[in-house]
């Protein structure tokens, strides 16, 4: 891949709905705006979006949360230092059990809306009640991503140990729908529409979300080798302020529809318009009659949805600890809060970071100044 | 003789996984697997035991695969991208060709690159001939809009093919365009009428 030209910037990512920021930058003229001509490039796999940023096929990329933070402490293949400078959207993901199981749910009482200890309490349940049967299948969309970490929090908060009593794989995110309607999976977690996609396709129902898991949470961030950002701060600057203009655009319950119509397009995620609506207007259709408003199901703009927390990226630091994925060490845990950088937001747009959501819904609290005592502290864990 | 190196190569591509294959076994590797299918993966791993994995990086089942590496117990030994950081340029040679491989740890360097170059160079060759079928596609669509540019001027003006052919052409370089820029113009704007008149 060769730059046309000094301004353009090559962003890869993946069809999901918080790819939102960096389509509407790109095709809305925010990017124009702020002179940068940005070139989107959609990948199959976070594998290639890691790969392709690593060797600078791509200047930026929509990544998961914690893929720079996993590429920062060298422990995925093809690791070069990666920071974030700036969120790129809170929420936006749900746990979607099967028709067959969320009968069986209902079965031991889990409730219609959406409450993760109740839901999680009732496939407890359902697990205990089938007596070492054949363990229920779920599939996540990368081993390092708030998916992942959301699953097994919601799991293991109910006493279900993720690594024991179920079995989790990895699938892409438009695919999961399918495996789902083809019996090869039970439940799934992933970003919308994917979730959205089963409950009108009449073969999978949504259990609960993420914003209900951890509320304000963050799920993609802009991701960017830390040699780019350092050889080109201006151009950096120039396409987060571009980004920030997008948020904002994005955000605004007029254009969501033009949103919807954008998005499903087939250069982006080449779906049904209907599949994009529910997650932008937070009123989300748990089963094809079931409606839940959840105004904060998925954020795009304000302080809180653009700034990328330390807090934040220490909490995913505490789950990749908890699950076995990275031993600690304070060299490390450095390496971390460094890895997001709020400040990159600041001093191109102005907008200061808040203090971090660090709320749960099983009330355990988190404190980012003791991560790995938090990690060992839970009952569940590798 | 040392043992085969077992090689699973993933690619949902059939035609490509097979020019893959080829060059593999003239190149002296017997124990060639191809897999071209998008489930079972896990299952094939576990029984193929491969040494070398080469996957198409237009596959979505790399984080997938990733993760069984990650993960599973059924796996012989963990495995991990092959090219070292030290060969950035084998990477991106990869990487341009649209190829990524996984090996084994501890096998030796100087066994695993053939089987790289090889799936490099032919994923490289690959591309030449998608591109090339690509160019002929194109040819033979523009020599139809071509031909029907023509039979839409012969039947308007009541002339015949060698005069339409001349009158596209001299169009064409009275607006300095493309035959073919001309004839598409021409058979768009025909369409649209056509399609207005049946409204």
């Amino acid at each position: 891949m060769r730059r046309a030209d000094g301004d353009t910037v090559i962003a890869g990512f993946i069809p999901l709905l918080d790819s939102a920021l960096l389509v509407t930058a790109a095709e809305r003229g925010f990017a124009a705006r702020e002179g940068v001509s940005l070139k989107l490039v959609r990948e199959t796999s976070w594998a290639n979006i890691r790969d392709r940023s690593a060797i600078g096929h791509f200047d930026v990329a929509h990544m998961l949360a914690p893929m720079p933070i996993a590429a920062s402490l060298e422990i995925t293949s093809l690791a070069v230092p990666m920071l974030a400078p700036m969120t790129l959207g809170l929420g936006g993901n749900a746990i979607t059990a099967s028709n067959i199981l969320w009968r069986r749910m209902c079965d031991h009482g889990a409730p219609r809306d959406g409450d993760p200890a109740g839901t999680g309490g009732a496939l407890k349940a359902v697990i205990a009640a089938s007596g070492g049967s054949a363990p229920l299948r779920f599939g996540v969309v990368h081993p390092f991503s708030g998916h992942a970490y959301e699953l097994r929090y919601w799991l293991a908060a109910a006493g279900i140990d993720p690594d024991r009593d179920v079995e989790i794989s990895v699938l892409p995110p438009p695919l999961m729908a399918d495996a789902l309607a083809a019996d090869r999976l039970d439940g799934y977690c992933v970003g919308e529409p994917w979730n959205t996609a089963a409950v009108l396709a009449g073969t999978g129902r949504i259990v609960t979300t993420k914003a209900a898991i951890w509320p304000k949470s963050p799920e993609k961030v802009l991701g960017v080798t830390r040699k780019w950002a350092e050889a080109h701060p201006d151009m950096l600057a120039a396409l987060i302020r571009a980004l920030a203009a997008a948020a904002a655009w994005c955000a605004d319950p007029q254009n969501h529809a033009d949103l919807a119509d954008l998005l499903s397009g087939p250069d982006y995620l080449d779906c049904p318009a209907d599949y994009c609506r529910p997650a932008l207007s937070g009123e989300l259709m748990l089963s094809r009659d079931e409606l839940l408003s959840r105004p904060d199901f998925l954020s795009f703009a304000g302080k809180a949805a653009l700034s990328p927390q330390p807090a934040h990226a220490l909490w995913f630091y505490s789950q990749m600890l908890r699950w076995g994925q990275v031993t600690h060490s304070a060299g490390r845990e450095v390496v971390v809060r460094a890895t997001y950088r709020p400040d990159l937001l600041e001093a191109a747009t102005g907008v200061r970071t808040e203090a971090a959501s660090l709320s749960f819904f099983d009330g355990v609290g988190f404190d980012p100044e003791a991560v790995a005592d938090y990690a060992r502290a839970f009952p569940i864990r590798a | 003789m040392r043992e085969q190196l077992a090689i699973l190569v993933i690619d949902t591509n059939r035609i490509r996984s097979s020019i893959i294959e080829q060059g593999l076994r003239d190149a002296g590797h017997e124990r060639v697997i191809v897999f071209d299918r998008m489930d079972g993966l896990v299952r094939k791993i576990t029984e193929i035991d491969p040494d070398v994995i080469v996957i198409d990086l237009e596959n979505p089942n790399r984080d997938q695969l990733e993760h069984i590496f990650q993960i599973s117990r059924a796996v012989r030994r963990p495995i991990a991208m092959f090219v070292d950081r030290s060969e950035a340029g084998a990477i991106e040679a990869a990487v341009d060709a649209g190829v990524s491989a996984y090996v084994v740890d501890g096998l030796k360097r100087e066994r695993v690159k053939p089987i790289l170059d090889m799936a490099i160079s032919r994923f490289n060759a690959f591309n030449r001939l998608s591109q090339e079928l690509e160019a002929a596609r194109n040819e033979l669509a523009e020599r139809k809009t071509i031909e029907r540019a023509k039979g839409i001027l012969m039947r308007n003006r009541g002339i015949g093919e060698d005069e339409a052919y001349r009158l596209l052409r001299k169009t064409a370089m009275d607006q300095g365009r493309r035959i073919i820029e001309v004839a598409e113009g021409l058979v768009i704007s025909v369409g649209l009428l056509e399609k207005r008149d049946g409204a």
